[in-house]
């Protein structure tokens, strides 16, 4: 396993004498919620740690099987991607499109103000 | 008159003017009125729409015109696009989302006539066994309404076995249409990967999602599955491999049929729900077909490997709600990020976000390895056992679900207890391949399912296999209400 796998030890570490028992840092989740882009409340953050720290011990089978060796399968079916000609096939549908975005003006979407 | 008759009847029916297109979708309609407030299968009726498309098909009825199920009732599960009604997926983030375009699935069956007669509720974007983790409430068993009815298909499960409309559309990402068929005591197929266009579907978790469809007997599928199946070059997913006649393939014997007991399958369940499927193996022997034992040696890694890999895709696809382009918006951000970060927690439920969290964390820098990494290395493994197990066997035989339909609440408060619901159903998907639920003998008054597994593109033996033992039993005939 390169080091790269390994879980850092201080934020999600199996206790070896109690296998079942996996231990999350708060700030793994708060991680996590960020990069998602997820609001997140404390009582939240605290609920969905006990639920990371359950659910990482329940994929122990997995995450500790001796299998490292086997190719992944990203997929179920060895497929190639399929590429279509580079011609038009659908006309500007913008109006239909934007319809159900809920907030637009002018043809455009509309987001809080970026630059100052 | 009409109600509980089969698409095949049906069809009859129509042709020689026994009943119009119209009185059908009028009984259908009437028969959402009297039990939707009850089951809450459906999200939204479109009793206008149908009535419109009923009067029409009527005309090409009595001009011989009619496309091949023109006139019958068909829900819809709420994850296909529907051009001009509102698709929810259960959730609030797509409450207000009306698509601008149809899924290839429901373009496909209005053109062989099928009129949509609702949208049926699911558990929100397609995570759950229970169809109570919606955003419009959960949806009630028609044999036990305290309850559930399986998930996420749930509220297509329920509309049939309600008696709503004879068909529905579902969607199966780790047994979101067998599961549910079981619990409801209906028939549902899951096509091998590719065979059913996905385009319009609003995706959950893309390497594992397969559209496909519910009805209350193998033959009735066959005729839906026979609908909407077929190459999609709108799909990069899609299989470019001939559809056969589903409805032509239900004639073959079963003798010699060598079907396998899969042994983990059978471990660990209700002792009631092993016992009624044992039942349909005694009466597939009864039919000709032979009985092997199969082992499965990596069957145990299924499910940790399933919600790795689901939870993973699920945060990628989930991404898109972004509260800018369609969607829920949250008031006043003060900024981007905050429009992104309340949008999508006001937006999304619980679970929803739990799954997003998870899988954000699989994939993250540090962790993807040996999380989602070794995750994709078990499906090998997993999909592996199966091309062994074809090697021994035709089909192979299991119980659909581990327990009986379980009580409403009863596992919402332990998402990892709801995890395990699955735990017969989610290795088809990581493999691919195609499967299908059966009713067997109800236990205690609830139904019971059995599943049936094919190899790639074997739909056409699967439902043979399920349409001979509806033949030679009635078990799929029992009526909910």
């Amino acid at each position: 396993m390169s080091a790269k796998s390994d879980p850092p030890q201080t934020a999600v570490s199996s206790d070896p004498s109690a296998p079942s028992k996996v231990t999350v840092e708060l700030d793994t989740v708060r991680k996590s919620a960020r990069l998602a882009r997820l609001a997140v409340s404390d009582e939240q953050l605290v609920s969905y740690q006990e639920h990371f720290a359950r659910l990482l011990a329940f994929v122990e089978d997995v995450t500790s099987a001796p299998i490292d060796d086997v190719e992944p399968m990203a997929h179920p079916m060895d497929m190639v991607q399929r590429l279509r000609p580079d011609a038009v096939t659908c006309e500007d549908q913008r109006d239909a499109l934007q319809a159900s975005g809920p907030k637009t003006e002018d043809g455009f979407y509309l987001v809080p103000r970026v630059i100052e | 008159m009409m109600q509980r008759q089969s698409v095949s009847k049906l069809r009859e029916g129509l042709r020689r003017r026994d009943f119009s297109a119209r009185e059908l979708i009028e009984a259908s309609v009437q028969r959402i009125d009297q039990q939707n407030g009850l089951i809450n299968a459906l999200i939204t009726a479109t009793p206008e729409q149908a009535l419109t498309a009923a009067d029409e098909a009527d005309v090409l009825l009595q001009s011989g015109d009619a496309p091949p199920l023109a006139g019958i009732p068909l829900i819809h599960k709420d994850n296909f696009c529907t051009q001009g009604v509102a698709t929810t997926c259960g959730s609030k983030m797509l409450e207000s989302f009306v698509p601008a375009y149809d899924a290839t699935v429901t373009r496909r069956a209005a053109e062989q006539g099928l009129i949509t007669v609702g949208k049926a509720n699911m558990d929100e974007f397609a995570m759950g066994s229970s169809s109570e983790h919606g955003h419009f409430g959960a949806v009630r068993n028609p044999w036990d309404t305290e309850r559930v009815p399986g998930g996420s298909s749930g509220g297509s499960a329920a509309a049939v076995a309600a008696d709503m409309a004879p068909l529905a559309t579902g969607s199966d990402t780790g047994g979101s249409i067998r599961q549910p068929a079981a619990f409801c005591g209906i028939t549902g197929i899951k096509p091998s990967y590719g065979r059913v266009s996905r385009y319009g579907l609003v995706a959950y978790a893309s390497s594992l999602d397969q559209a496909g469809v519910m009805g209350v007997s193998a033959e009735d599928c066959a005729w839906l599955l026979q609908a909407i199946s077929g190459f999609d070059p709108l799909d990069s997913t899609s299989v470019e491999q001939p559809v056969e006649d589903y409805p032509q393939c239900l004639n073959t014997p079963l003798t010699g049929l060598k079907v396998g007991l899969p042994k983990p399958y059978w471990e660990g369940l209700e002792s009631s729900v092993a016992d009624a499927v044992q039942a349909q193996a005694q009466e597939l022997v009864a039919l000709g077909a032979e009985l092997v034992d199969i082992e499965m040696p990596n069957a145990s890694l299924a499910v940790s490997t399933y919600y790795l890999i689901a939870q993973a895709e699920c945060s990628s696809n989930l991404s898109r709600y972004d509260g800018v382009r369609f969607g829920h918006r949250c008031d006043n951000p003060s900024d981007l990020a905050d429009l992104y970060l309340r949008s999508r927690a006001e937006g999304f439920g619980e679970e929803t976000q739990r799954r997003i969290l998870v899988g954000t964390f699989a994939l993250s820098s540090g962790y993807i390895d040996a999380y989602y990494g070794k995750a994709m290395r078990a499906r090998r493994l997993i999909s592996d056992d199966f091309t062994q197990a074809f090697k021994q066997c035709d089909l192979l035989l299991s119980p659909t679900a581990p327990t009986l339909p379980f009580k409403i609440g009863e596992k919402q408060t332990d998402p990892i207890a709801m995890y395990l619901a699955d735990v017969n159903t989610v290795a088809v998907n990581l493999a691919g391949l195609p499967a299908l639920s059966m009713p067997g003998p109800q236990v205690d008054g609830l139904p019971v399912g059995g599943q049936l597994i094919g190899p790639y593109f074997s739909e056409a033996k699967l439902l043979n296999t399920a349409h001979q033992l509806q033949q030679a039993t009635d078990w799929h005939l029992a009526a909910a209400l």
